[in-house]
């Protein structure tokens, strides 16, 4: 089925108890299923069409903070509209769950697949898993829940997938059963839900005396639920039997060049890696699964053996280069041993990459390493 | 109060806790009352944008002086002139 | 023994709040809290009636409150009031006696929360919107909105030799919320206590959305004695500038028709804020206070 129709299995599997949407391409048809399941009675589900995607997210804080189990879906332009309500709802503990088709931010206008959306939302303090097929898509869907809901945790959770190139793909995947997903899935709970029969106050403003230590509350909260999704990650893996790790790697504990990815496109570098063992070169590929709260054991770990490291990021910080490259710098800079890091940007705005483009970037890499550049980051397929 | 302390996502779970404020330090007026001419209409009440006139033993209104900002909407409501605003002496 | 009111009173909105010495916006909150009683959940705009009330750790609030941004308080109402429903349809938590209340300056409703609104009231959901109108955002220091009156000095509309302040008219929202088929529409004002109770009643009575707009005067802003506030709203109702009315299934009702409206001079005059305003441009006001006040009972007529 559609990765985008399965996301929408996913989450009436989940029970979700409230739906905010409004559409995007491409997550569009994650919005549309979900419509028909609520018509057709599939799924008991307040569905909100909002009037865009800033009260989408807006309708999610409500009814999260009420106590509904709360999802919606977005992408490219209406994440950045719904900005500033993101960080709203981690910072106020909402545990709202949000798959985002990652889509190119205009201008120019592009409906088509890359990280900027996510990139955008770095430092909103909510749980970012990446996934790469559908399969993933549909299993994390559901652990988000859990995750989010955990009283360990009670954090929004966005799970981000491709746009088109995941989101409109056809594959075969596993709908996990109702009725383990019920056992998995337990009753929404939140603490302090806004109820008459016991009143709170949400949102009250911090003065300059205070607002650190709310800060600082919500990075430890952040911090702490790593240890929550490995255990959930986990859990989800003994009952299904499909594990999930926060920096997944292929082939890579025996080489000394790597080659990082992100999303979807990783798929493809993993053919591009066995081409060219075949050929006798050994690489390895490893990709950032948990992008929020930052693996940083995880990483360090994988990477404890290479020499160089070359990393294709699907967006561009404007100005300073491709931002999760700086991001691995960032965790390997402590290292005693540093291998070399060469940055790459490509797949910008859906643009593909094929397994040979990868096999390019890799030796380019590795050429950039041995002999140096007179840039800070690369550039891939660019027509000059 | 240490990040610790903080409730989750900042709530605060007690209902008109901010009752602690003692805006009565606020005012430079502050009513006076000739009771005589009271006819308990409660308009003094109604009008009070703190909410803090309440009836005493006898039944008449009275500001209770530690929230009483002195703006002096009672007085000039007041149909029967029983308040007067006077400059607060300290 | 003192006369009967029709509220109780608890002072839900509870005093050792941060409002101006004589903010009729605190005194409208005070009323509307009374009437709404303990089964509302209020969503709030930011604002001055949320900065007055929820700092840090503190609260003026006796009811389940929130506050998330300025331009969203209808949405969150929404979501609120659809993840009431769907707890209560699912048998979770029966919350079917609760009332969502939403609460909203005139900035955070006429202009920035505009659309949030009008996606609220098109959705129909059944919540009462209630948009504490002190014509202008005051909260950040006395700057123009959509509501602030024609001729109005404020600090981004400021009276000069170039300028006769505010060059505006009020935006109507009670006729847009009407054009959006709701079941209620009304105005109020807190110097009319019980019509502004008896409307919130009917706010919170009506199923579907709900839309209230009362006038809050704010002797900070509109520069005038701290006393005044009450005598203000009622000046600005009797001489039409802020008429009290309703619209009940789109049947337009005036409550209160003086004999004759009083001359919209004295009114201005009284206020700072309109000061330096010519003879020319007080005609010009009252010629558009009589127009609007023929339109509004021709409205009422039909």
């Amino acid at each position: 089925m559609e990765v985008s129709i399965a996301v929408s299995e996913a989450v009436k599997l989940a029970n979700a108890d409230v739906i905010a949407a409004y559409p995007i391409t491409p997550q569009t048809h994650i919005v549309e299923h979900l419509a028909e399941l609520v018509a057709q009675g599939e799924l008991d589900a307040e569905y909100v069409p909002v009037e865009s995607e800033h009260s989408a997210m807006s309708a999610c804080l409500g009814s999260s903070a009420a106590g509904a189990r709360t999802f919606t879906a977005t992408a490219g332009q209406g994440l950045e509209l719904m900005h500033e309500v993101v960080y709203v709802a981690s910072a106020m503990r909402l545990p709202i769950v949000m798959a985002v088709a990652n889509r190119a931010i205009s201008s120019p206008l592009s409906v088509w697949g890359d990280h900027s959306d996510v990139m955008s939302v770095r430092d909103t303090g909510w749980i970012q898993i990446f996934v790469e097929n559908g399969q993933e898509a549909v299993d994390n869907t559901i652990c988000a829940f859990r995750m989010a809901e955990d009283a360990r945790v009670i954090l929004p959770v966005m799970v981000h997938l491709d746009g088109l190139h995941l989101s409109h793909m056809v594959e075969p995947i596993l709908l996990p059963d109702q009725k383990e997903v019920d056992e998995f899935l337990p009753q929404f709970n939140y603490p302090l839900p806004l109820n008459p029969n016991k009143p709170v106050t949400m949102g009250a403003f911090a003065p300059p005396v205070v607002f650190t230590e709310a800060k600082w509350a919500q990075e430890m909260n952040l911090e702490k639920s790593k240890e929550v999704i490995l255990e959930i990650w986990k859990k989800f893996g003994d009952k299904f039997g499909r594990y999930y790790n926060p920096v997944e790697c292929y082939r890579c504990q025996d080489c000394d060049t790597l080659i990082m990815t992100m999303g979807s496109f990783s798929e493809t570098a993993m053919m591009a890696v066995d081409r060219m063992r075949e050929s006798g070169q050994k690489v390895g590929l490893f990709r950032i699964r948990l992008w929020r709260p930052f693996p940083y054991e995880e990483l360090r770990r994988t990477v404890k053996n290479a020499k160089t490291i070359v990393v294709l990021d699907r967006a561009i910080s404007l100005g300073m280069g491709g931002p999760a490259a700086s991001e691995l710098r960032n965790a390997l800079y402590p290292l005693e041993k540093r291998p070399k890091i060469v940055g790459f940007v490509g797949g910008l705005g859906g643009r593909d990459v094929s397994p040979t483009d990868f096999e390019t970037i890799i030796r380019r890499g590795m050429e950039i390493a041995a002999g140096g550049s007179n840039r800070e980051f690369e550039i891939y397929g660019v027509r000059e | 109060m240490t990040w610790k302390d903080i409730e989750i996502g900042g709530i605060v779970t007690e209902p008109g806790s901010a009752s602690y404020l003692q805006t009565g330090t606020w005012r430079s007026r502050c009513p006076t009352y000739d009771h005589s001419k009271c006819i308990k209409c409660a308009i003094c009440q109604t009008y009070c944008p703190e909410g803090c006139i309440h009836q005493n033993a006898e039944g008449y209104y009275l500001a209770d002086l530690f929230y009483c900002k002195g703006c002096g909407i009672c007085a000039k409501e007041c149909p029967k002139k029983v308040i007067t605003m006077i400059e607060e002496k300290e | 023994m003192s006369k009967q009111t029709t509220v109780d009173a608890k002072e839900r909105f509870a005093p050792g709040h941060r409002a101006c010495i004589g903010c009729a916006e605190a005194l409208a909150v005070r009323m509307v809290c009374k009437v709404l009683g303990d089964n509302v959940i209020i969503a709030n705009a930011t604002g001055c009636m949320e900065i007055v009330s929820s700092q840090m750790p503190f609260t003026s609030w006796t009811v389940p409150w929130i506050h998330t941004l300025f331009d969203n308080t209808a949405a969150v109402a929404s979501g609120i009031e659809s993840g009431l429903k769907a707890l209560t349809r699912k048998g979770v938590r029966d919350m079917s006696g609760f009332k969502v209340v939403a609460m909203g300056g005139d900035g955070a409703t006429l202009d920035i929360g505009l659309q949030a609104l009008s996606g609220a009231m098109e959705r129909g959901h059944n919540m009462l919107y209630i948009c504490f109108d002190n014509e202008a955002y005051m909260n950040t220091g006395i700057q123009r909105s959509s509501s602030t009156p024609y001729g109005a000095a404020t600090t981004t509309s400021p009276a000069g030799k170039a300028s006769i302040g505010q060059f505006t008219w009020k935006k109507n929202l009670p006729a847009i919320a009407a054009a959006h088929d709701i079941p209620y529409v009304a105005t109020a004002c807190p110097s009319y206590h019980r019509d502004l109770a008896m409307k919130v009643k009917k706010g919170m009575e009506v199923k579907g959305p709900a839309y209230i707009q009362i006038l809050s005067p704010c002797p900070t802003g509109w520069r005038c004695p701290t006393d005044n506030a009450v005598e203000v709203g009622r000046a600005a109702v009797q001489c039409g500038m802020f008429p009290l009315y309703e619209v009940e299934n789109g049947k337009y009702k005036i409550n209160v028709v003086p004999e004759s409206l009083k001359p919209v001079a004295e009114y201005l005059k009284s206020q700072g804020r309109f000061r330096h305003l010519s003879e020319t441009d007080i005609n010009k006001i009252q010629q558009k206070v009589n127009q609007n006040w023929g339109k509004l009972k021709e409205l009422a007529t039909n």
